[in-house]
């Protein structure tokens, strides 16, 4: 099927970024739509529970936040297709989005599909994924019952999870390469104060090993004595910063370094009536906080896009 | 949307479902409590739907039925396993894109 319809805009990605561009984009009435491969949320999904979102002085979970985002949008008429973007590309000013089976056209792009968690590249982890190396704490932790892991990171993902998962195992070691945590201090005040958890400093994993059953034993290196030891864990939880779900977006709109996208403070990308917001964006803290706002300026921006370039 | 029309498979019927079916099945293993696997029902059922009468698809809750998935050392969830003659034919971890599911499919169909 290929629609002739040039729509305003639409938004690819249904996390926090995508849902409230989607709200301000259809208040503006325009003729918008969002795009999301799995259910919505994004990475809300992945969280226990958020107590730094502002409304929620007693915290709220991430489905119910991710419901109530997906609600506000819908009930301001916002249209959302399952679907996976899998190309991106210009004819003229027309942004042409390919879905496969059918390719959608349109004056203006939202790009909001986030990150997905780093993974540490060492032996092991590829093989023993989904037996006992988790990507989730909140998936994967109640298979650790009593059990002993290990979370990999010092951020504040990495110290959430660390103290989520002392809900279900015996003992969690968080081992971090530095001799301080990156984490925001009240998390560290937990962590420390929290008798099942145990800070293995400057020390990186090296190898995972197991058997038939998982994940039984870890390899790591204190990275200034350079001393190899072993670590007896029943799983390994990973998380070492994110990296932007870009597969789709074509070369020609910039990057960093770490291949998220550059924006200026209006989130306009390289290409006029492209914009990207939330976490898959070059920017300093990626939070739901600044997810949203992200996403209300990318829908005001490709609203005063639209008026510019195609109605003066 | 959809998800109820994807059946549940227990411990009990697991054998006769899973394991006996002269065509192929595809369980996802998923709980309550477990976001990604929200994400990933929606899509779960859309295949349901689109390869009726080629795979049976059912969702198996872990909370309520430990047997099974202990049985194939499940850790991790969501976890999708096609079945094929009574064994394990290809094993999905995480919440992955519908696209990634038919990939794994259509080999065996």
């Amino acid at each position: 099927m290929n629609d002739d319809r040039i729509r305003d805009l639409v938004i690819i990605g249904g996390g926090p970024a995508g849902l409230a561009a989607g709200i301000y984009a259809a208040r503006a009435r325009l003729d918008t739509l969002l795009i999301e491969k799995l259910g919505q949320g994004g990475q809300i999904l992945l969280t226990d529970w958020i107590e730094n979102y502002p409304g929620f002085p007693d915290g709220v979970s991430g489905f119910e936040l991710a419901d109530l985002f997906g609600k506000q949008a819908t009930k301001f008429g916002l249209e959302i297709l399952n679907g996976e973007v899998l190309g991106l590309k210009l004819e003229g000013k027309t942004k042409i989005i390919d879905l496969g089976n059918q390719s959608i056209r349109c004056k203006s792009i939202i790009i909001a599909t986030g990150a997905s968690p780093s993974r540490l590249g060492v032996e092991g982890e590829d093989s023993f994924t989904g037996k006992g190396v988790s990507f989730c704490a909140t998936c994967d932790g109640p298979f650790y019952r009593e059990k002993v892991v290990a979370v990999v990171g010092g951020g504040n993902s990495a110290v959430e999870e660390a103290l989520f998962l002392t809900k279900f195992a015996s003992k969690v070691y968080i081992i971090h390469r530095r001799d301080e945590l990156r984490a925001t201090k009240i998390l560290q005040e937990r962590a420390f104060n929290n008798p099942k958890i145990e800070i293995i400093w400057d020390t990186v994993v090296v190898k995972i090993e197991g058997d038939n059953a998982g994940v039984n034993n870890l390899k790591i290196k204190n990275v200034k004595t350079e001393e190899i030891s072993d670590l007896s864990v029943d799983g390994v939880f990973i998380f070492v910063g994110t990296i932007p779900n870009t597969g789709y977006v074509p070369e020609e709109i910039e990057r960093n370094s770490r291949g998220f996208l550059i924006t200026n403070e209006n989130m306009e990308t390289s290409v006029p009536g492209i914009f990207a917001a939330g976490d898959v964006r070059a920017k300093l803290l990626r939070q739901i906080v600044t997810a949203v706002g992200d996403g209300a300026t990318a829908a005001f921006a490709a609203e005063l896009y639209i008026q510019n370039e195609y109605h003066s | 949307m959809g998800e109820e029309k994807v059946l549940e498979v227990s411990d009990s019927n697991f054998a006769t479902e899973v394991l006996e079916s002269n065509i192929p099945v595809l369980v996802d293993f998923w709980a309550a409590w477990c976001g990604p696997c929200r994400a990933i029902a929606p899509v779960v059922a859309e295949l349901a739907e689109e390869y009726k009468d080629k795979i049976k698809v059912f969702k198996c809750n872990v909370d309520e039925n430990p047997r099974t998935p202990a049985e194939y050392g499940i850790r991790a969830i969501p976890t999708l396993i096609l079945f094929k003659d009574g064994k394990v034919a290809h094993q999905i971890t995480g919440a992955v894109s519908k696209n990634q599911i038919v990939e794994v499919i259509d080999k065996f169909v």
